[in-house]
């Protein structure tokens, strides 16, 4: 019938379905017991029960944004790393196990060289 | 089977499993937590032990009026749960009760689910930001960071995990912890992981997932101190109740991710292959079981971590130390 790939997407995607679903049907339940009586001071902005100062979407620190990055750098490099990881064996295989290692750990040791310059520049110092 | 009907019924089990997973787990930390504090916890709902406590909690969240602050952008306020839940569910796809109890035992098995499960970021970046408050914009940007952060060291334990045993499916995980790896006076010896050598890669992998989850001592983003609740200031009713129910999913979530790589999985030693498929379930729930137990002693006897600490747990030591271990478990496979 359905073959394995698209088996495996179809599954995926009905699991993600299901989540909704699940979120779905409890805020449709909930639309349907709750009662709904808006206006007066509960819509306004929890802030320690006093009137909120100004808006809800402040500026935030830059250094967020810095740490985003860091991320994306270490992400990526956690993809390459994977099928590194699963290709090992062949390689062994083949005798060449020796140098796929030492081709990995200069990727390593470059990306950890990133990480250090980063804390060196003081990104993770918080004051 | 036809593949469907096999489908639909995965589909229930599973959305079965976790729905009472999560009560179970919810009760279990109610009465763990009192217990260590000593206190009694929930002692009157549903006639003995006050085991119907996270149900009458269900209940009355439904009956509650889902409120959204003026300001809000109410797309994305609404959108957020449904993200978290979501990922949450997804990650069970691929997770293995048994050899044949999985959803789909898909070739990318854990890359899938670190994938997957870091979706969750954006939907508590979503409720942080659509709240239009500000306890709730710092704490969707403190969770964003942190779980980012602990994000790598969480992805680079299980790598160490995929170079031992070759392959990123979980049922192919579990095959090469029931391996035989010596033999004693003619006895076959299979060891999970955490005993071939990967302790490091369970601890890192352990406090990463604490870490993920937001628990004490990694819940900065939603310190009551501090922040009142986090990114969920804003959330009532059913909404919230969909986020805490999703925080429990991921908890067993990442205690079955643990118990897979780790602890062996569905396999146990002396059961027979023809049983595994009846036993594993069995095997599997008790190894969750104490994972989510060592979680909930973590939370109730551990201060918080400072903002600037956690970071530096993170980018400091876990990073690096998980990047050495993914180093030293290749030399071990590879020279030796």
């Amino acid at each position: 019938m359905l073959n394995q790939y698209y088996g495996d997407y179809l599954t995926v995607a009905l699991f993600i379905a299901v989540g909704a679903i699940l979120v779905g049907g409890a805020v449709g339940a909930s639309k349907l017991l709750a009662p709904k009586n808006p206006g007066g001071f509960k819509d306004v902005a929890y802030e320690s029960g006093i009137e909120p100062v100004g808006g809800g979407w402040n500026q935030s620190h830059i250094r967020y944004y810095i740490f985003a990055l860091m991320f994306l750098i270490f992400d990526v490099e956690a993809v390459f790393i994977f099928p590194w990881a699963i290709t090992l064996d062949a390689f062994q295989a083949a005798g060449r196990g020796v140098f796929i290692l030492v081709e990995m750990f200069l990727f390593i040791l470059i990306l950890l060289s990133g990480l250090l310059y980063a804390i060196r520049k003081g990104v993770l110092k918080w004051e | 089977m036809n593949f469907w009907l096999e489908l639909i019924i995965k589909l229930v089990a599973i959305l079965g499993f976790v729905l009472t997973g999560a009560l179970v787990v919810i009760y279990a930390e109610l009465k763990a937590g009192s217990h260590m504090q000593g206190r009694i916890g929930p002692y009157y709902a549903g006639v003995r032990w006050g085991w119907a406590q996270p149900l009458a909690d269900g209940l009355k969240f439904l009956q509650k009026e889902d409120l959204s602050p003026t300001g809000a952008d109410r797309t994305i306020y609404g959108l957020a749960p449904y993200v978290v839940m979501m990922s949450t569910i997804a990650v069970f796809v691929v997770i293995p009760f048994g050899p044949d109890m999985v959803g789909r035992d898909l070739d990318l098995g854990i890359y899938f689910i670190l994938a997957i499960s870091s979706l969750s970021v954006l939907g508590i970046l979503m409720a942080g930001w659509s709240s239009a408050n500000k306890y709730s914009l710092m704490g969707g940007l403190r969770a964003a960071a942190q779980l980012i952060a602990y994000e790598l060291p969480l992805v680079l334990a299980a790598a160490a995990v995929v170079v031992q045993a070759g392959t990123m499916s979980m049922n192919g995980i579990v095959l090469a912890q029931s391996e035989t790896w010596f033999t004693v006076a003619g006895i076959d010896v299979a060891m999970p992981f955490l005993l071939k050598g990967q302790i490091i890669s369970f601890i890192i992998f352990m406090i990463a997932v604490v870490a993920e989850l937001s628990r004490i001592p990694f819940d900065m983003p939603i310190a009551e101190s501090e922040l009142t609740m986090g990114y969920l200031t804003e959330y009532s009713g059913i909404r919230f109740t969909m986020f805490f129910l999703g925080e429990y999913a991921s908890m067993i979530a990442f205690s079955a991710i643990a118990a897979t790589l780790f602890l062996g999985g569905y396999a146990a030693p002396g059961v027979p292959d023809g049983l595994a498929n009846l036993v594993g379930p069995g095997v599997m729930l008790l190894k969750i079981a104490l994972l989510v137990f060592v979680i909930i002693w973590i939370r109730w006897t551990w201060p918080r971590l400072r903002e600037d600490q956690l970071q530096r747990l993170a980018w400091f030591w876990l990073i690096p130390i998980a990047l050495a271990n993914i180093a030293v478990v290749a030399i071990f496979k590879v020279v030796f």
